[in-house]
């Protein structure tokens, strides 16, 4: 055991685990952004579904770890699906508002209700995120990427971001797809939600804002958007380039903004795609 | 009561509207979301607190500060971080907007710090007492000057040159050019034309709550652009329709259901516009071309 705490206090084994719950929550964001077109501003929503779902079940009904995790991910899931349902005639820009909305008006409920602590958020949540436990789900998440993206429906996914109609004439049912893409995306979010909460044992829902989306946004754009290596890799990079720029921390937010622009304009795929998505 | 309350939510209103115009216009022409037109008018608070500081504290002096300094932001905003990527995909697109937008709130928190500011008053605490209800000059002052402001955009589109051009270029960017518009110069005089009347919203909401922050623009920007999408999106009129609507709908929602749930009240209005009529209440449907 002792060598476990001392794994768990290590600074450089924390940013290792923060950056692989990242990477789970990029591969959804990758899912539904990348590789099926949709664009997502309200990510860190499902991240939060996810994270609240498996704290309050430690806190209050003392369940066991997987339990926990596997609820916050399924949570987050049916609702990915749920608001799937409503914003499928949405497209391009109408649909990034309307999740960016759906987004907001999660961070203002968890925040007016009281079950979930308000504003103050939970805390003393048991820490059971290790850097293994972490680092299983990049693998497994990875794994099941891989193999969901060259299926079927990983194809069905890829028709509809380069040609919803087209898709549509070939036969692709685009309202199941979508609310698949969304679902599963989610559950993704939701799985590094759960992960984040019994790894800082602290959340807040101002921590999963609008910046928060913002953020993952970042690090699929950077690494390349319908890229599982970009997606990992940009995930990597936002993760840890911050903490070793440390004392250029002010300058993070304004950095991503740059970082945005500059992508959009001279490298649009991303430094690992291969693909411009088209919306 | 009621009556006063209805008066706050037009007050409210009439600044989303001024908002919401800007990107409408943004929106018509282009077809790009200007994510930074929020934190636009964040800067057109702000270049007010500075006017009001440094040069004087007169209101029309602070007022046409702010507007003229945001004019030549959001051109530049335009010039660097849409222009290069207008034959780009619309996602591209919006995510530079948002880079942008980014950029400008986090750049006035470097400068600044993320704490609040006291507004300076620009307004002397008048109260009128109209047969039991009571409004405020700053009030009255706030919905005349909106309404002036748009009227004045009004007569530009519809009674000016420039107004021809824009709604040339709105209607098929490339036919305009080849009538001998230049499309860049339009779209550049819209940016200027929205981003002034966000900068004069900025200024009126900053003496109107009497504190303004860096991180103002993202919440309220936002839900300008619900007023937008209400109305329906690229169409004027519709911009100031949404406004006062999404106003008088926040200012009621807080007051019989709760304050805090103010946010989710737009965002609610949103999600319910986009399902049943994503074009908004004035705004056109387009044929989906194959």
């Amino acid at each position: 055991m002792e060598f476990l705490s001392f794994f768990q206090n290590d600074y450089f084994l924390q940013i290792a685990t923060m950056t692989c719950i990242n990477i789970v929550i990029v591969l959804g964001l990758n899912l539904i952004t990348g590789v099926t077109g949709q664009l997502s501003l309200g990510h860190a929503a499902f991240m939060s579904l996810g994270a609240y779902c498996s704290a309050l079940l430690a806190l209050k009904l003392n369940m066991p770890f997987w339990v926990c995790v596997s609820a916050g991910t399924l949570f987050a899931g049916i609702m990915g699906a749920l608001l799937g349902i409503p914003i499928l005639r949405l497209r391009g820009d109408y649909l990034a508002i309307a999740t960016l909305g759906f987004g907001e008006i999660v961070r203002v409920v968890i925040l007016n209700t009281p079950i979930a602590g308000r504003a103050l958020g939970l805390y003393a949540i048991p820490q059971y995120t290790t850097f293994f436990i972490a680092l299983l789900a990049v693998i497994l998440g990875i794994i099941f990427m891989y193999r969901f993206e060259n299926s079927r429906h990983g194809l069905a996914l890829r028709s509809i971001r380069e040609d919803e109609i087209a898709a549509e004439m070939m036969g692709v049912d685009i309202a199941k797809y979508k609310i698949l893409a969304f679902a599963v995306g989610s559950a993704f979010a939701g799985l590094g939600g759960s992960l984040y909460a019994h790894f800082l044992t602290y959340i807040n829902p101002n921590d999963f804002g609008f910046m928060k989306s913002i953020e993952q946004l970042c690090m699929l754009v950077l690494g390349g958007m319908g890229s599982i290596t970009g997606a990992a890799a940009g995930a990597v990079v936002l993760s840890t380039v911050p903490e070793l720029l440390r004392f250029a921390s002010e300058y993070r937010m304004v950095t991503y903004g740059v970082v945005l622009i500059v992508m959009m304009i001279f490298r649009p795929q991303g430094l690992f795609g291969k693909i411009r998505v088209n919306v | 009561m009621i009556i006063k309350q209805l008066l706050n939510g037009l007050t409210v209103g009439s600044v989303y509207a001024l908002i919401a115009l800007g990107y409408t216009m943004v929106y018509g022409i282009i077809k790009l979301i200007n994510f930074a037109h929020g934190d636009i008018y964040m800067i057109g608070a702000f270049l007010g607190l500075i006017a009001a500081t440094v040069i004087m504290k007169n209101f029309v002096v602070v007022l046409v500060f702010a507007m003229m300094g945001c004019a030549i932001l959001g051109v530049l905003v335009e010039k660097v971080a849409y222009k290069p990527l207008r034959n780009s995909s619309r996602i591209s697109a919006l995510i530079s907007a948002i880079g942008a937008s980014i950029i400008i709130s986090n750049t006035v928190v470097l400068i600044n710090g993320p704490q609040r500011e006291a507004y300076p008053k620009l307004f002397p605490n008048i109260t009128y007492n109209l047969g039991g209800i009571s409004i405020s000059l700053l009030q009255v002052f706030i919905i005349v000057i909106s309404i002036v402001l748009m009227y004045g955009l009004y007569y530009i589109v519809h009674n000016t040159k420039m107004g021809i051009a824009m709604r040339a270029v709105s209607q098929n960017l490339n036919a305009a050019r080849l009538m001998g518009i230049n499309p860049d110069k339009i779209i550049s005089f819209t940016f200027a034309l929205g981003s002034s009347l966000a900068a004069a919203a900025g200024v009126l909401v900053g003496t109107y709550y009497t504190a303004i922050d860096p991180m103002m623009g993202l919440l309220f920007g936002l839900k300008a652009f619900v007023a937008a999408v209400l109305g329906g999106i690229g169409s004027i009129p519709g911009a100031m329709f949404g406004g006062i609507v999404l106003g008088l709908a926040e200012v009621l929602g807080v007051a019989f259901i709760s304050p805090s749930f103010r946010d989710a009240i737009a965002f609610g209005i949103l999600i319910f516009i986009l399902i049943v009529k994503p074009t908004g209440l004035f705004g056109s449907t387009a044929k989906e071309k194959v």
